[in-house]
């Protein structure tokens, strides 16, 4: 057991290391950063300056030393366009970003395992045609889509909800919340939709099928067989083994929130992470770009690790699997 | 005479589909006594499983009965209501399906899945329940049972799941068991301690047993009686050594007669294996008069007419023109 977390461990490092210097070699590749920073009108002198400030002019493995450390830190320089550090920078659009992100993968999960279950155990109800048929949109309409057609009808017809922004935010320490003020909670429910919906529908789609599955199986069977009560058999007996696959499927598109956050981040004009990343690449912000690549990695990476543990909870048998694998039990 | 355990009348089980209504069991009926032992013989697709899987109430849809019943004690079960049913099943009638590696589910301790079982059905404390799991693993033969009861399924052989199942349908206490094939996923040589477990278990406790098979062998081992099943309907059904050793249905002779035998060998016999020629027919195309009329050498006119009868023949009963007119 704990050779496969120290496993899982090492594998999420390395893979944060080779991120790491994709994250680098954009430094190397793209734009050149004296000229972005100094300006047209600026001498031969300030750029040499700039660039022997900015460390430009020490060999390639110790740049990459000093931006693995700095990372480990959170430090990855300062903006070449803003001129503040990235890490404050982050700092300040991240809450935002998070709070997003979370809503939206927790009414995405919640919900999602919600209809499935039900999808799988009345399929031949209204509703659940109802339900199948609305999920058709989800995962067929783009999100910038629906978020403008939210957008129309709450902001501009009915006038319910504010079309763009976070409202009023509440300070706790650095984090900023729109959680306690009604406009910040208002102005959450669009983007949180647009952002979830997508993901909704997969997750249900998905926990349909693999209930629809287990619902065949042998043990539920004999689980009928041996007189166990209907709800039961569904609950207890079904859906913990339908939840396996379904954490897989359901951590990796909890990365892809933060990723697709950008989409929905520009149709909202919300402060977050993913507008500073569209920023920075219309001005071949480098620092920025690296620092949002390595943030998406570690939320990846992170993701996975957790999925990872909650399979041995979820299923017995992966638990001794491993430790045969690891030399352990 | 007391009523017998399990009576089944007339039973017709269809599988409509887009063409037709395919008859799986057609007219069959049978009893089974207290602390009997009854067989159910026959090749794939003859409607064993499924005359079970009916007796059960767990028929898969859109497979229905059609007709007949089927009385638990002389009370009608087919046509209770779904949770008076539930009561019934894993109470009453337990059930042993045909793959013990798949009948677990892999996710809870087998412990945990006994005691479930048991608390559905009456009301007794987790501890109590517990320590009459850990007896029932002891009884059907798992070496230090108060430490497997904590082992996930797969954990464990599939001759010691398949233990654990007769536990869990033990532990309710039924009156009887339908085994679907009890044995067929295991080993051979796990199989016969399975088979004379099970066969343990109903002689001390009085239980009832349908033990469904197409294995000759431990239906001559275990059963009392023995039905032989053709297309959905009884051909023969009586005494187990009478239809083994004297069976009078063509195809129940057939079929003793491609059973390999060291004994005949022994005999003197030449100990060539017979053949019946042709293949069961598919439900869509079962031929008028008797099913096996187009396989059996011996047929007459009215075998091509008429559907015969199951009418009783010296101990037995057989289905066949040529034995009962």
């Amino acid at each position: 057991m704990i050779a496969y977390i120290l496993k899982s461990v090492g594998q999420a490092i390395l893979v944060l290391v080779v991120v790491a210097a994709l994250a680098f070699s954009m430094f190397r590749f793209i734009g050149d950063p004296v000229a972005n920073m100094a300006g047209q009108e600026a001498s031969q002198q300030d750029r040499r300056e700039l660039a022997e400030r900015l460390g430009l002019n020490d060999p390639v493995p110790i740049q990459f030393a000093r931006f693995l450390a700095n990372a480990a830190f959170g430090e990855f320089g300062m903006s070449y366009r803003q001129g503040r550090k990235v890490s404050a920078l982050i700092a300040e659009r991240m809450p935002a970003t998070v709070e997003l992100a979370v809503l939206s993968a927790l009414l995405a999960t919640g919900f999602g395992t919600l209809l499935g279950v039900y999808t799988a155990i009345r399929r031949n109800s209204w509703g659940a045609h109802i339900v199948m048929g609305i999920s058709l949109i989800g995962v067929s309409l783009p999100t910038f889509l629906i978020g403008i057609g939210l957008i129309y009808l709450f902001a501009v017809e009915l006038k319910w909800l504010p079309s763009f922004g976070r409202g009023e935010t509440v300070k706790l320490g650095w984090w900023t919340t729109g959680l306690l003020t009604p406009s910040g909670r208002a102005s959450l429910i669009m983007p949180v939709l647009t952002l979830g919906f997508f993901q909704l529908t997969l997750i249900m789609r998905l926990v349909r099928a693999q209930m629809l599955e287990t619902l065949r199986t042998d043990y539920v069977k004999f689980a009928r067989a041996r007189g166990l009560p209907e709800s039961r058999i569904q609950f207890r007996h079904a859906l913990r083994n339908t939840l396996v696959p379904v954490v897989t499927i359901a951590g990796l598109q909890l990365g892809s929130v933060i990723a697709f956050a950008i989409i929905t981040e520009s149709v909202f004009q919300w402060p977050g992470l993913g507008a500073l990343f569209v920023q920075a690449v219309q001005f071949v912000d480098i620092p920025v770009m690296a620092a949002y690549l390595m943030f998406v990695a570690v939320v990846f990476v992170v993701v996975n690790l957790i999925v990872d543990l909650t399979y041995v909870l979820l299923d017995p048998r992966l638990k001794s699997s491993t430790a045969v694998v690891g030399g352990g039990k | 005479m007391t009523a017998p355990l399990l009576s089944v009348r007339n039973l017709r089980v269809e599988f409509p589909n887009r063409r037709a209504r395919l008859v799986a069991i057609d007219d069959v009926s049978f009893e089974i006594g207290r602390g009997e032992i009854l067989g159910l013989v026959g090749e794939s697709g003859a409607g064993k499983s499924v005359t079970g899987a009916a007796i059960m109430g767990l028929l898969e849809p859109p497979g229905h009965m059609t007709g007949g019943e089927i009385r638990l004690d002389g009370t009608r079960i087919d046509t209770m209501p779904i949770d008076q049913l539930r009561r019934i099943r894993g109470k009453r009638i337990g059930m042993v399906f045909q793959d013990p590696l798949t009948s677990l589910n892999p996710v809870y301790r087998i412990g945990a899945q006994i005691t479930e079982t048991m608390r559905v059905h009456a009301n007794i404390s987790e501890a109590d329940a517990r320590a009459r799991a850990i007896a029932l693993l002891a009884e059907v033969g798992i070496p230090a049972p108060e430490n497997r009861i904590d082992a996930y399924p797969h954990e464990l052989s599939g001759g010691m799941r398949q233990r654990v199942v007769l536990a869990l349908v033990l532990c309710t206490e039924p009156e009887l068991i339908i085994a679907d094939e009890p044995t067929t996923a295991l080993d051979v040589s796990v199989q016969a301690q399975i088979i004379a477990l099970i066969k343990a278990l109903a002689r001390n406790r009085g239980t009832s047993v349908m033990l469904i098979t197409h294995d000759m062998g431990v239906i001559a081992e275990v059963a009392d009686r023995v039905a032989v099943m053709y297309a959905g309907r009884i051909a023969e059904i009586g005494p187990v050594r009478d239809v083994l050793k004297a069976p009078q249905h063509p195809y129940a002779r057939g079929l003793m007669g491609a059973i390999p035998s060291l004994a005949k060998k022994a005999a003197g016999h030449d100990g060539r294996l017979t053949l019946i020629p042709g293949n069961m027919p598919r439900l869509s195309a079962i031929p008028e008069g008797c099913a096996f009329n187009p396989r059996c050498g011996e047929a007459i006119d009215r075998c091509r007419a008429e559907r015969p009868s199951l009418l009783p023949a010296a101990t037995s009963h057989v289905a066949c023109w040529r034995v009962t007119s």
